[in-house]
């Protein structure tokens, strides 16, 4: 069992590196970029535990240290 | 006055903080490793800067969890007087000690230079022995210290003095887009400052400027 982590920021917080990385897109040509947000991805493995039990260790994890609330929000995929 | 000045794997400031603590007639610093988990014997406790467990995920996030952090809790609703400086304030507010959030400066780079400070409220035990309308002198060193919170915690902030320090023109203004200009708080009871400029990088003459030890001096004197 796995959990893929996806953390973001929250719409109006700042994302000072994702302006950046999209402007060097722009300025190499590559046009059509509205926005670009650069978030963190995390992948947490679980050994032989349910669907359910990793669904809610995941959350908690999230919940308490992956993502702040404040600025973050987060989702996650579960995969066999 | 004993001080005691919690050690992260990766504070960088915490000498620092032992030397002007030390310089101070009547105060006494001690290193307490983040491991320990009593803080009682202390009236004071400082949270230093520096990148404690390498500003993995977020600056502060980890340490939170250090076992003195608990102690640092305990002690802070008895009212002790706590001051969290840079990566300090980082973990202040990451423990929720302080509200809001401080996210990466607006210009994206690390920033090091010298900064210029108002003090917006003297009558607290972190700024009893500021003269009035002075500007304060002291460095920065930060990538994620940009203050932000939502619009009610600002309001409440403003309407409880609880803004301590705001970047001033005279040291080139604000340096990371911070809101307000925000570059320290209190906690709403008074006894918590949390602050991105460095005080003990700038407590001796020698140094450029020793505006600094105006903050713990006014911890040593302002016994509230």
């Amino acid at each position: 069992m796995k959990a893929k982590v996806y953390i973001s920021y929250k719409e109006g917080i700042l994302d000072p590196q994702g302006k950046t990385v999209g402007g060097a897109l722009d300025s190499m040509g590559i046009d059509g970029i509205e926005d670009l947000r650069i978030g963190k991805y995390i992948e947490i493995s679980f050994g032989d535990i349910s669907k359910d039990k990793a669904k809610e260790i995941t959350d908690e994890s999230c919940r308490k240290l992956l993502a702040n609330p404040n600025t973050e929000t987060y989702h996650f995929e579960l995969e066999d | 006055m004993k001080f005691a000045i919690i050690v992260f794997p990766g504070s960088n400031c915490d000498h620092d903080a032992y030397k002007v603590i030390e310089e101070i007639e009547g105060a006494k610093p001690e290193f307490v490793w983040h491991r320990d988990n009593d803080l009682s014997e202390y009236d004071s406790i400082i949270v230093p800067g520096g990148f404690s467990y390498g500003d993995y995920l977020r600056a502060g996030a980890i340490a939170k969890f250090s076992p003195i952090m608990n102690a640092l809790v305990l002690e802070a609703n008895k009212g002790k007087k706590i001051i969290g400086i840079c990566n300090g304030f980082q973990i202040l507010i990451e423990s929720e000690l302080l509200p809001g959030a401080l996210i990466n400066n607006s210009g994206v780079k690390f920033k090091s230079k010298e900064v210029a400070l108002s003090t917006e409220n003297y009558n607290t035990v972190f700024t009893n022995q500021i003269p009035k309308d002075k500007k304060m002198f002291m460095p920065i060193a930060h990538r994620q210290g940009n203050y932000l919170a939502d619009d009610h915690t600002i309001k409440s902030l403003q309407d409880n003095e609880q803004i301590a320090f705001t970047y001033s023109s005279e040291g080139g203004g604000n340096p990371n887009g911070s809101c307000l200009d925000i570059a320290g708080i209190f906690n709403s009871r008074k006894n918590i400052l949390g602050m991105m400029p460095h005080p003990e990088r700038a407590a001796d003459a020698l140094l450029g400027s020793d505006d600094g030890s105006l903050i713990f001096k006014s911890m040593i004197e302002g016994i509230a």
